[in-house]
Parts: structure tokens; sequence; C-alpha cells
């Protein structure tokens, strides 16, 4: 018989983290093309922090993406970074970045008035790469002229430095009292699963999920990692481990024939929808999303496999060989009392 | 064992390396001849990173002793990469975002050009087969099916792309 | 800030996709260094044993064998991942010294010309062990009389005088006494790997003036250089560390364990040395997600208020304890979950057992506190005759809420993220929850 059941989990995220101080730092030079340089040392994993610091550096220097270039992973040429983890990244080098594209903006503002004649107070950037006297778009100055006139006729550098760091915040050992985060995104996930009693095979028909993340930078990315996390997550909710007799530590596997994770044939349907409530303390009101996507659709998953069978499961992976044992246990209680009702007991 | 020279035709040419027995296409084609786009996420057969297409047909380089594809046609993503531009399974990828970290874009990109050089309008049923020898950990595989699906509606009715 | 925003905000094309799709993108193992060696790693093949004695005479017959490393070499052999932010005390091993305490534990590196001399030499190394009882269990390791795995007499890490990450805020057993329902649970969940497709690997190579290049697939490239710093005992300024595109990293990259080895081993030859995982290391002794055991005791009200939570955990932290227990931290402050529960008791245990060490992984800490919570909701909903939507609306915290670890909420969105996903799932929320939001409570208000 196959059993078709929905689940319901919701979560919350924390960005960021706590212990020791958590700084990350970002320089910024201009090359005499009008290039902008965003030198760092923290690292893409792939999620596209290139791209979306990038983006983040064109938005605060008022430039074109293509006029950015961003160098990460460099402990010559990039400043100190504690790396890429507890969806920290966008948010610690996000606001270095905006920092940092500050002091650069001062910088062509003083070469800028130079050229201009005008005062330092009356310009004003465009966002299109362009420094203009406010009310007088004749008078204005591509930001690239300006970076070479600073280089070749008056001699300065248009260079910014940026850091942010979420201060060390110990924790009280008696309360637990900390500041552990800088902020916190959530999500919401339904999945709905069917369930084959003969087998205890479960087929995750969907997962669809609400996020919210704060500002999105990038948002083919930020939908990226809910549907990467999402499988990520309906892996580890039915399949993986690397232990399956925990805590018999055998049959550990060795190889990606034993370690199983679902492949294209499984994936569910995944549908998201992602709002946007600006952070108070991220570049532009980011949060964060790397992390959190696979955290909801386990508990959706393993809630869907209670509705769908009336077997409660409080372990993971959820095996076949737990869902079989479940319904036999499931069946023996009910000819033992037949007149239970042997869903509603909660705990256990 | 004593070394021996194999010969096989690599992008449009004979290429000739010197290898100890049972040497793997992939070290050769990664570490002799630097076409590094051939991945090595397990050499054991078991992720298709370093999938490359042999006559044509896809095969994993790290079980597959050299020897045996000599005289045999070897096409790498380096070989369908055009000079500009990039080929429309390529294209396709970008499109669609269809990678996260990247590792294991070439050998998904190689089994989707055998996929759709032996069949140009792929079922989606036909691209998850395909897809089933080669792992990702990022993208939840969706955006590289659709990539494969919208790659077949590109070149419909161009012919395979060679 | 600007209300208008011109990039951010848009879904511009990754800068590094065409690299990605010509297979140009460069990662660790891409590089190629003439005359480069190969590290491979001999390793514990018992969980926990006394090291006798180690015969390398064999080893170094093997034609290609360039040399060994033993924590004789290493001049800074125990250490602390996290002890660059303060984290006592040192206690993993690079290399073991007189006792294995995991199953692969590394005791010799071995330098050769190729991987394949570097892997027959591993493989003729003798060792002579004496297995010792091991534990694998988070609570048997607690028990009096367990095999103790680390050098300071129990097996958990203390956390300023405790044996555990503690919250306490309000009182639990009060709220448990005149709660109307008790719903207790206990979740299990297994190790698992990070399985990124690129396995962790560096490369270390000596330049002209005396500094080393090591060419990383770190997700931290300074936190890396720091600690191998620190290991070999030489100034951070003879250190150059290079990422670039790390091929998937899910917390699996942030341990620092082929750096220090692999620099030490090019110090040693002078020459380029390449220290990669094999994928079968990347399963059976690189770090994993933890195994958790988590016990939740929750006091609710028979209109489903939740007034008391009680969570244990314990986190199998493995032979050594890595990030472990920096992840008991966060998983302490997430306990309660998105919740506004106003007595709430946590202890959360880092138990150290006789496994392959666990460290950091997408979700650090939280995953499984989201899991247990999450399933935990789901029966208490089921209890007080209320659907899994109902009984998350009205727990929800908002706004100026006070978190059981003394942090005034200020950004909530979770009433706003489920009523959005009802919309999604087409799912009709009653009035109440429609038009609730996550807006601070009137005084008074639950």
């Amino acid at each position: 018989m196959k059993l078709r059941g929905t689940g319901v989990a919701a979560v919350n995220y924390p960005t960021g983290m706590n212990l020791g101080g958590d700084p990350s730092q970002a320089l910024i030079h201009a090359t005499t093309s009008g290039t902008f340089v965003v030198s760092l040392s923290s690292t893409d994993l792939g999620q596209g922090h290139r791209t979306v610091i990038g983006q983040i550096a064109a938005e605060a220097l008022g430039v074109a993406m293509e006029d950015v270039i961003v160098d990460t992973a460099d402990t010559d040429t990039g400043p100190h970074d504690m790396g890429t983890f507890a969806s920290r990244a966008t948010h610690r080098v996000g606001n270095a970045v905006i920092a940092a594209a500050l002091e650069v903006r001062e910088a062509l503002l003083d070469v800028a008035a130079e050229e201009l004649e005008a005062a330092r107070t009356d310009l004003e950037f465009d966002g299109q790469g362009n420094l203009m006297v406010r009310g007088a778009p004749a008078r204005s100055l591509k930001i690239a002229d300006i970076a070479s006139a600073a280089q070749f006729k008056y001699g300065k550098t248009i260079a910014g430095r940026g850091a942010f760091m979420k201060p060390k915040s110990p924790v009280d050992p008696e309360t637990g009292a900390m500041d552990p985060d800088s902020t916190e995104a959530h999500a919401c996930t339904v999945a709905e699963v069917e369930v084959d009693t003969e087998t205890g095979e479960v087929k995750v028909l969907s997962i669809r999920s609400a996020y919210e993340v704060g500002r999105q930078v990038n948002p083919a990315l930020v939908k990226g990692q809910i549907v990467g996390g999402a499988w990520m997550g309906m892996s580890h909710a039915l399949y993986e481990t690397t232990a399956p007799y925990y805590p018999d530590p055998g049959h550990a596997p060795k190889d990606f024939s034993e370690y199983l994770m679902p492949g294209a044939h499984e994936i569910p349907q995944i549908e998201c929808v992602v709002l946007e409530y600006p952070s108070s303390n991220g570049p532009y009101g980011v949060k964060g999303v790397g992390e959190m996507t696979a955290n909801s659709p386990i508990p959706a998953i393993v809630n869907a496999i209670y509705h769908a069978t009336g077997v409660r499961i409080d372990e993971l992976p959820v095996t076949p060989e737990l869902i079989l044992r479940g319904l036999d246990a499931k069946r023996r209680a009910a000819l033992v009392a037949p007149a239970a009702d042997t869903t509603a007991t909660a705990g256990r | 064992m004593a070394s021996t020279i194999v010969t096989f035709e690599l992008a449009g040419r004979e290429v000739e390396v010197m290898v100890k027995p049972m040497t793997t296409l992939q070290a050769v084609l990664r570490y002799q001849l630097g076409f590094t786009s051939v991945k090595e996420g397990c050499r054991q057969g078991g992720c298709g990173s370093c999938t490359v297409l042999v006559d044509g047909e896809p095969m994993m380089s790290c079980l597959l002793p050299v020897e045996d594809v000599a005289g045999r046609r070897v096409t790498t993503l380096e070989t369908i990469t055009p000079d500009e531009g990039v080929h429309p399974i390529q294209q396709a990828f970008i499109d669609h975002t269809a990678f996260q970290c990247g590792y294991c874009t070439p050998g998904m990109i190689m089994i989707s050009k055998a996929l759709l050089d032996h069949d140009p309008h792929p079922t989606r049923e036909a691209i998850v087969d395909a897809l089933a020898g080669n792992l990702c950990r990022c993208t939840g595989y969706e955006p590289i099916v659709a990539a494969v699906e919208g790659a077949a509606q590109a070149t419909a009715g161009k012919g395979a792309p060679r | 800030m600007s209300p208008a925003l011109n990039v951010v905000g848009r879904s511009v094309a990754r800068s590094d996709g065409i690299g990605h799709v010509t297979g140009r993108t460069q990662y660790t193992t891409d590089h190629v260094f003439p005359g480069m060696l190969h590290l491979k790693i001999v390793r514990s093949p018992a969980h926990h044993a006394r090291i006798r004695h180690i015969d390398l005479s064999e080893a170094e017959r093997v034609p290609g064998f360039v040399r060994a490393l033993t924590y004789r070499d290493v001049p800074h052999n125990v250490y602390t991942i996290l002890g660059l932010i303060g984290v006592e005390p040192e206690e993993e091993f690079v290399l073991a010294e007189d006792r294995l305490r995991y199953k692969g534990e590394p005791i010799v590196a071995i330098v050769a010309e190729s991987e394949e001399a570097a892997l027959d030499a591993v493989a003729r190394v003798k060792l002579d062990l004496e297995e010792l009882p091991a534990v694998f269990d988070v609570e048997e390791a607690l028990k009096p009389g367990a095999p103790i795995v680390t050098h300071w007499g129990n097996n958990t890490f203390m956390y300023e005088g405790h044996p555990c990450r503690r919250v306490r805020f309000g009182d639990v057993e009060e709220a448990f006494a005149r709660a109307d329902h008790i719903v207790e649970g206990v979740y299990d969940t297994k190790p698992i790997e990070h399985a990124a497709i690129e396995t962790t690997a560096c490369i270390a190579v000596p330049e002209a003036n005396g500094r080393y290049t090591v060419y990383t697939n770190s997700q931290a490239v300074y936190f890396s250089l720091d600690n191998t710093a620190i290991i070999l005992q030489i100034p951070g300024n003879r250190l150059h560390f290079v990422g670039g595109t790390v091929g998937g990293g899910f917390g699996g990259k942030v341990d620092v364990i082929v750096e220090p080895l692999a620099t030490l081993a090019a110090i040693k030859t002078n020459r380029p040395v390449k220290y990669a995982y094999s994928r079968s290391e990347e399963m059976q002794v690189s770090s994993t997600r933890s195994a958790w055991r988590i016990y939740v005791k929750d006091g609710v009200t028979r209109d489903g208020h939740i007034i008391a939570r009680k969570v244990t955990s314990y986190a199998d932290s493995g032979a050594y304890s890595r990030q472990t227990p920096y992840a008991l931290t966060k998983h302490a402050a997430n306990a309660a979950g998105p919740y506004a529960i106003p007595n709430v008791s946590i202890d959360a245990y880092c138990v150290y057992t006789n496994r392959v060490p666990s460290s950091a992984m997408r979700g650090f800490g939280i995953t499984m506190a989201s899991f247990a919570i999450e399933v935990q909701m789901d029966k208490i909903a089921e209890l007080v005759g209320l659907d899994p939507w109902s009984i998350r609306f009205i727990n929800a915290y908002r706004d100026g809420d006070v978190k059981p670890h003394r942090k005034v909420v200020e950004d909530a969105t979770l009433i706003e993220t489920m009523q959005a996903a009802a919309a999604l799932v087409g799912h009709d929320l009653p009035a109440e929850f429609r038009t609730m939001t996550s807006a601070p409570r009137h005084a008074g208000e639950e």
C-alpha cells in the first residue's frame, strides 16, 4: 500500500558567531582604467561569494559590475577574514566592502572637486559610474576618468579600507547569557511524501518552502541555495550516514556506492517563495541563507511520514527498516488492543 | 614493469604519452597533458566528475587504463569548448545556474553531451537516467536537469552540436 | 541607505560561470609543480590502542620513498583548532605519540616521489599495538568506568568549570508542575559526511625567498595559516596561503589537517609536497557531522502554550573536539527554537568517544536542534488537539521577546514566513493567524 502524508516545520537560523570576535576586512583600489579591485582573503565555496560581493561593491561604489574585480582567498593580498562558514560571508564581508567603498568615494570626491572646481558637498554619484555637480548634469566626470586623473595628475590613490567585526561576546557559564549572532533568518517548509508500506521506502513528492532571508543580493543564487538545501535535507532525512548502526562503528562506507544519497531520479518538486525583511546590520539588509536550507526540510519530511503512516520515528536517517519495524509495532499494538487509538500517544 | 607508449586522438590531433601499465586516462589527461577539466572527485568510478567521451561514448576516465584508448578519439570539456563563446550545453548551464562549486560541472556537461549526441530530444526520464552516475552535492540536480532540457531546446532542429 | 538599488537585488550571472562550464576554474589539485612529492598517512587500524613500536625499515626501502615524518618532527604537535580564539586545552595530536584514540588517526606521514610509492610505503609500515577498551556511545562515555578518551580524565569538554554548555531561563520545574501536559521525546541522529565532490587537499611549495606558498581548498585561509604557523612554530609571515574556488565545503574544509603536514614536509625536503585526501579517507577519517542524542521535555498548557522546555543534548565529538564545543554553544542558544518559551533549561554536552572526530557542518549545532524541536512540536499539537500550523503560530516568537540566552529578539519573521508558506501550499489559515504579525506584543499579551 502507498500512503501519502504532509508535514510542516518552521525554523530560525542565526547569522554569524560570537566567540573570540568575528572580523572581516576588505581593501579596494582603483586601477588606471577606473576598474576597482576588491581584495579579500575570504573564500568562495561555490555559493557565489565573488559574484555577490561584486554586486555589493558595485552598488556601494556606484559603478557597473563589469568595473569591479573581486580577488579572494589570498593571505598576501587580502586583509584578514575569519573564513566562509556560519552563514557569515555575505554579511561580514559585504559590510567590510561597503565601508571600504565609502573611503573610495571620499577619495574620488577629493579629486573630482578639484577637477570640476566645485565644492565637495555639491557633488553626487549617479550610480551609473559618474560623479556630477548636483543639478548640473553637464558638469559630470566618469569615475574612470577621476581615477586616471588621481594617478597621473594629482599623484593620489583612490583606495579604501573596510572592516566589520562582531565583537567577542563571552557566554555566562551559569545562565548561558550571550549574544551569539547578528540576525535571524527564517523558513517554513511543507513536505509531501508517499510511503510504500511493503518496502518501507519513502518517496518525497514535494518540498515547498517560504524563506525570509533579509535582502537578497542575488535572488537566483538564493534560490540555488534553497533548492540545493532541500535536496540535502531530504538526503539527510532519509539516506545518509557514516555509521549506519551507531553506536557500532562498523559498516562505515568507503565510497559513493556505500554512502547513500538520492540522485537525479529522486528529486521532488521543489518550490519556494522568498520574503525580504531587511536586517538592521547586514549590507543593504542582508541576513544570510547558506547554511539553513537543509534544516526545515528534515523535520517536515519526518512529520509527513508520521502523517502518512502513524509511525513516529525520532531518529535520522529514517531508513526503510525503521519504517517497516514501526509499521509492525503498530500492527501488533492494534492486535493487542484493537480499541486503542494508536496514533494519539505523544512522546515516549 | 616497463613503460609503454600509447597514442590516441585528442583535440583533433594525435597525442603520444609514455605511461606505466594501468595508468588511468584521468591521470594522463590531468597530469601529463594538463587537461584539468577532467576532475578527480573519487577515483573510484563513483562520482562521474572525470567523465570524458571515447569515440563518442561516455566513460569514467578514472577507471580506464590509458592503453584501452590507444588509437581512439578522446573528447574532454576543453575540446568541445569553441575558441570563441561557449557550446550550447555550456550556455544552458550558465543560463540555469546549474552549478555552485563547479567541481562536478565538467563531468555533468560531458555526460549531457553524450546524451544529446545520441538523443537530441530526450525525455526528462532519459535525462535523469543519463545523469544517474554523476554526483552533485550543491545544486540538488534540478537546475542541471533544467539545463539539459534547455540545451536540447536550444539545439533542436540544428542537429547535434559537435 | 539608498532605497533604489542598481545591482543588489538582481540575478546577475555568476562571475565565475564561464570558468566553471569550460573547466578553466582552477581548483587546488589542478596545480602541478615540477619535482612535486606526495604525502600519504599511516593510520591507526584500532579504535583505541597504545603504540608499542613502529617499524619503518621496510617502508624506507620502497623505491621512491623520500622520508617519513613522525610526531618528533612536529614542533608543536598537540594543538586545538579553536586555540586561535582562546579555546582550551590543546588536545589533538598532529601525529600520534604513544596512544591512538580513533580508527584512522594519523601516526606517520610518508613522503615519496609518486603517490603509488607513498601508498606502497604506507602499506609496509609495521605497527605493534596494544589494543585498549573503546567507547562509542555518548551516554556510555559518561558512565563511571567508561574508557577515558581525553588526557584530562573525563569524557566531556569543560565549559568554564561545567561539563556542558548551560542555559538557565525562568524556572522549568515550577512550570512543569503547573503544566497540563508533559511531552517528552528522545531524538537520535547518526553522523554524516560532508561529501563535497572535491576532496580536502593542499600543495605546499617552497619559494626562493624562504617562504612557503600553500595552495589550499580551506574554507578559511587565514585560520589555516595561523594554525599552521603555531603547529610548525614558524612566523606566520613565512607562509602564503592561496585559495581559489573550493569544490564544495559544507563545513568539511574548516579543519586544519592537511596544511601543517604538507608544509612541514616541504620544509624538510625543500620540494613541493601534495597532500590530498582520497575519497575513502574523506569517507572514513575526515570529520563528520556529530551524532546527536537530544532529550526534550516540554510542559504545555491545554490550549497549546509551551511554558517550559528542558533539553539535554549530547553531541558525539569523537576523539578530539575540533569545532564541536562551539557547535554546542550555538545549539544551546537555539534549542528553544523560534518560539517564546518563558522557562527553559538546556544542558548541551560535547562528549568524547573513540570515534572519528566530528566538526563543523552546514547548520552547525542547529540542524539537529531544529529536527528535534519540530518533531516535538507535532507531538504537542496532536496531544492538545491542534493542527501543526496552529501550534507554531500560538508559540511563535516576536520582536521584543527575550530568548532564553537573554538576547532580545529584533528581527523575528517566523509568523510572516509561515503565512507565506501556507499561501504557497494553499492552506487556509484562520483569521487570527492570517492577521498575526511579529510586531512586539502589547502589554499583557501572551
